[in-house]
């Protein structure tokens, strides 16, 4: 008998509906990552029993890892399908969707509170205008650097479903936000704002619920240094803080 | 005067730039995207993007950038609006970096640039090995900004479906899909800007992200739209082949000492040092290409017979090409799973971009009133062949065009949206969801992804790197063929939830006939320009072909017209990088 990949998706077909597995053989071919046999079952849409079904329903766009997209639950780990090699995984390969973000269906779920808590935090540099106004601020390289290591976040969730303190419609607003907030108060026209941001993670959901157990950082396919992210605005919130205080 | 409605489509860099610009104006934005526009694909670039500050000293300037990027066109492009896009990029590396984009520095402290293909100068600004992400990061945060302000209302998780036309062939609005809720609505506009970007899936793989299908182009196209130069799609000769899509691999393997070969008697043949021995493995991009197509679908040399050449470093100093090349050792390692350390790379040419795209003027207006597009998706800056790093600077500037011209056109209405009849609407909405409930009831044999596959194939292997009329005209008539069979897809999937199926059935569509468009085109232009190479048609032919193709819909298939192309500040010269 030839070589087989034996997938088994988490399924349904709406929120409402309860969720099911569903298993599927499909035909190995050296090289496959997650997204391709999804691809295949698109193909070929029918399950390990022979039986027609509807094609498996996911998110995906750069199949790069750099987009964030593909975010899905394999083998038990929130990464990302399109970088989930067959060859590197056990069999039955088991995907399913993020637990800690509202289902849509299948393996894709909604991300909106993350970009919603970008707002909140003001993740961006207060712009005057994007007419010509020469270069912004002269960097050492090292600051260019160290900044460069938060901007890669893609808003992939990944460190959200690791973290205990993470739940589903809760409040706690996730340790890429802790990233963002650190990247945009390193930068020199981002400082400008950064009361505000560390006002906004001194809020409900903010950094006192972080227990510090840095699920988040091992759990981030970015390698972005979320504990130092962590440390320091621990640090500035403090301050932040006390000037509160005296200044009422 | 109310408040003209503006309309982007689409949140890669073009139409964030568009809405940014818009949103300045304090007039009001709607932003469509089919996925959350952070996540668009501007995302992917790595290299760079190209402006001539000269900050080496090296004697760099904008009119230098500019007579390059018109020679690395083949002359092709209309000079007015390259020549515009290269005396601003100096400004938009500096808004960029006021915006917050970790550019690499000098020890000065200023912005670093790197040398890229075509040129001699260090001209290329970069931010690591993720450019793309950072710059689009940039603009999707101001444009958060202004969405908290209320200026910018987004509809991420929409697909545009199509235009509306009131009596008089003006744009006054689009009608979109809600990929989640399946509502198909109309939204009324008095400017609309496209800025959808490429249309790689038209090839099935490519170095493309899953997005970019070339459906909101296509159908704009078979409302009246004109397509111009659609023939002209750049290859990138070392791609990572696999059954998902074609990943980009640097050039730089090359550059550093990587050899390419195929297996040939049980011997490793080095075909291209044996077919160029003075360049070697170092020859020009589109030369490179070539020959490894020659080697695999002439010769049937491809590695254990499938489209495949060796791209080798394993013959290298392990140590040197960790230092050198780590990033892109560990892109390879990541997606294929061996160390090219020690076994050869697997690769081939991928297609990689659409030179060609949605026809507009100097003010990035399309030939229907009120319907502007920029980025990927117009046909304007680069001619037959696009430089490297100039398209994330192409797609900026025209956003920076288009988002103040739409503005600008919908100021001078006489007649605004408000004040159209309703029917032009219904009509149109009548029209999407008739087409809808058609696609859902489709239960034929046909399996639409099969289908495109073999589209993908047939365009990959006919129109991508060498172009034989005979072949052109066997892909033409496959295209019609799966035109045919298109009507006998059976939808698996009958939901109004979430239907993926339904949307991919429809845009599958759309990719056949802008497939059309690339190939009927490709066959009239018998010459060979950039990009687009004829054996049998060796040589540039100015006299005949210096002229833009201009495709317009008609039910039995593209119609051809040619218009001249403005060479106003420099004469065509011979393309020679010897
Ligand atoms: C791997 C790779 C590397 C590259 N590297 C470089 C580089 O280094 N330098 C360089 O200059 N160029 C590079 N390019 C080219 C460059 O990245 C693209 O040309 C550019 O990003 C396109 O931007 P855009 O704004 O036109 O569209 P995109 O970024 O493609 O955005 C299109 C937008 O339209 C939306 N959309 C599409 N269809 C619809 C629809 N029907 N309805 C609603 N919304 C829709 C999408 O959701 C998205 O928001 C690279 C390309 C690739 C593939
Ligand atoms: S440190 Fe722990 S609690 Fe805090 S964000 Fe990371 S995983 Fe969550
Ligand atoms: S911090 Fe890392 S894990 Fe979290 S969203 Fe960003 S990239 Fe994903
Ligand atoms: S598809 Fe973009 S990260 Fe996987």
């Amino acid at each position: 008998m030839s070589k087989v990949i034996r997938l088994k998706v988490k399924r349904r077909d709406n929120p409402n509906q309860a969720p099911f597995w569903e298993e599927f053989e499909i035909p190995y071919r050296p090289r496959m990552n997650v997204i391709s046999v999804l691809m295949e079952i698109q193909r070929n849409p029918k399950n390990a029993k022979g039986e027609t079904v509807r094609p498996v329903h996911w998110e995906s766009s750069c199949l790069e890892e750099v987009c964030g997209s593909c975010t899905m639950v394999i083998n038990g780990k929130a990464r990302q399908a399109c970088s989930a090699l067959i060859d590197h995984l056990e069999q039955p390969v088991t995907v399913e969707p993020m637990s800690k973000f509202p289902i849509i269906r299948d393996l894709q779920v909604d991300r909106s509170a993350m970009f919603n808590t970008l707002k909140k935090v003001k993740a961006w540099i207060p712009l005057d205008g994007s007419h010509n106004l020469g270069p912004g601020p002269k960097m050492s390289p090292e600051l260019a650097n160290e900044r460069y290591e938060f901007s890669k976040c893609m808003t992939c969730g990944c460190c959200c479903e690791a973290c205990p303190q993470f739940k589903l419609d809760g409040p706690f607003m996730g340790a890429f936000s802790f990233g963002q907030v650190h990247y945009f108060n390193e930068h020199p026209t981002g400082k400008m704002q950064e009361d505000q941001r560390l006002d906004a993670v001194m809020d409900i959901g903010g950094l006192v619920d972080c227990g510090n157990a840095q699920n988040c950082v091992a759990a981030c396919p970015k390698g972005i240094p979320l504990a130092n992210a962590i440390a320091e605005l621990g640090w500035d919130t403090t301050k932040r803080a006390f000037k509160k205080l005296f200044d009422e | 005067m109310a408040q003209p409605k503006v309309i982007v489509v689409g949140g890669g860099l073009a139409g964030l730039m568009a809405t940014i610009k818009i949103a300045e104006t304090g007039t009001p934005v709607e932003l469509f995207s089919v996925v959350p526009v952070r996540r668009s694909h501007s995302v992917c670039a790595q290299g760079g993007i190209n402006a001539s500050v000269n900050t080496k000293g090296e004697g760099d300037s904008p009119a230098q950038h500019f007579y390059e990027t018109v020679l690395g066109g083949d002359f092709l492009a209309n000079q007015e609006l390259p020549k515009r896009m290269c005396e601003a990029a100096p400004s938009i590396i500096y808004m960029f970096d006021r915006m917050g984009v970790p550019f690499s520095r000098t020890p000065e402290g200023n912005i670093d640039f790197r040398r890229f293909g075509g040129t001699l100068f260090h001209r290329t600004a970069f931010a690591g090995s993720t450019t793309g992400q950072q710059l689009l990061y940039a603009l999707d945060e101001q444009v958060r900004r202004y969405e908290a302000e209320g200026l910018v209302k987004k509809y991420e998780g929409w697909e545009f479906l199509s235009g509306v036309m009131d009596d008089d062939k003006t744009c006054r609005g689009i009608t979109a899909i809600n990929l989640v809720t399946m509502e198909t609505r109309v939204f009324p506009a008095d400017a609309v800007i496209i800025a959808t970007g490429g249309c790689g899936s038209v090839f099935g793989r490519s170095t493309n992200s899953m997005i970019c299908t070339g459906s909101a182009a296509s159908s704009l196209y078979q409302q009246g739209a004109v397509y111009a130069n659609g023939e002209f799609i750049q290859i990138h000769p070392t791609s990572i082949p696999a059954d998902d899509k074609f990943r980009l691999m640097s050039e730089a393997c090359r550059g550093e000492g990587g050899r390419v070969w195929v297996p040939r008697d049980g011997k490793p043949w080095y075909f291209l040092e044996e077919m160029y021995p003075k360049y070697g493995n170092l020859v020009p991009r589109d030369v490179a290409s070539r020959a490894i197509h020659k080697v695999v679908h002439d010769m049937g040399l491809g590695v254990d017979g499938e489209p495949v050449v060796y791209l080798d470093l394993s013959q290298l100093d392990s140590k040197k090409v960790t230092q050198k090349l780590g990033g892109i050792v560990e892109i390879y390692e990541k997606f294929v799973g061996d160390d090219p350390r020690k076994v050869p790379m697997r690769i081939f040419p991928g297609m990689h971009y659409s030179m060609g795209g949605m026809w507009i003027d100097d003010n990035h207006m399309t030939n229907i009133p009120g319907l502007f597009a920029a980025g990927e998706v117009d046909y304007q800056y680069h001619g037959a062949n696009r430089l490297g790093a100039n398209s994330l600077l192409s797609c900026v500037f025209g956003g920076m065009v288009s988002g103040p011209e739409a503005v600008k056109y919908a100021k001078g209405l006489s007649r605004h949206t408000t004040d159209m009849p309703q029917e032009i609407y219904d009509r149109e909405l009548k029209r999407q969801k008739e087409y809808n409930s058609r696609v859902l009831k489709m239960d034929g044999k046909e399996n639409a992804h099969v289908l495109h596959k073999e589209l993908g194939d047939i365009m990959t292997k006919n129109v991508t790197i060498e172009r034989h009329n005979d072949r052109l005209k066997e892909t033409d008539t496959k295209i019609l063929e799966l035109m045919e069979r298109w009507n006998n897809i059976g939808v698996e999937d009958e939901s109004s939830w979430a239907n993926g199926e339904l949307v991919f059935v429809r845009e599958f569509y759309n990719m056949l006939q802008l497939a059309r468009v690339i190939v009927v085109g490709a066959l009239a232009r018998d010459e060979s320009r950039g990009a687009h190479y004829k054996p049998a048609f060796p040589d540039r032919n100015d006299k005949d072909w210096l002229k833009t193709t201009k495709a317009t819909y008609t039910a039995n298939g593209p119609k051809l017209d040619y218009e001249p192309v403005n060479i106003k500040y420099h004469e065509p010269k011979l393309r020679n990088y010897a």
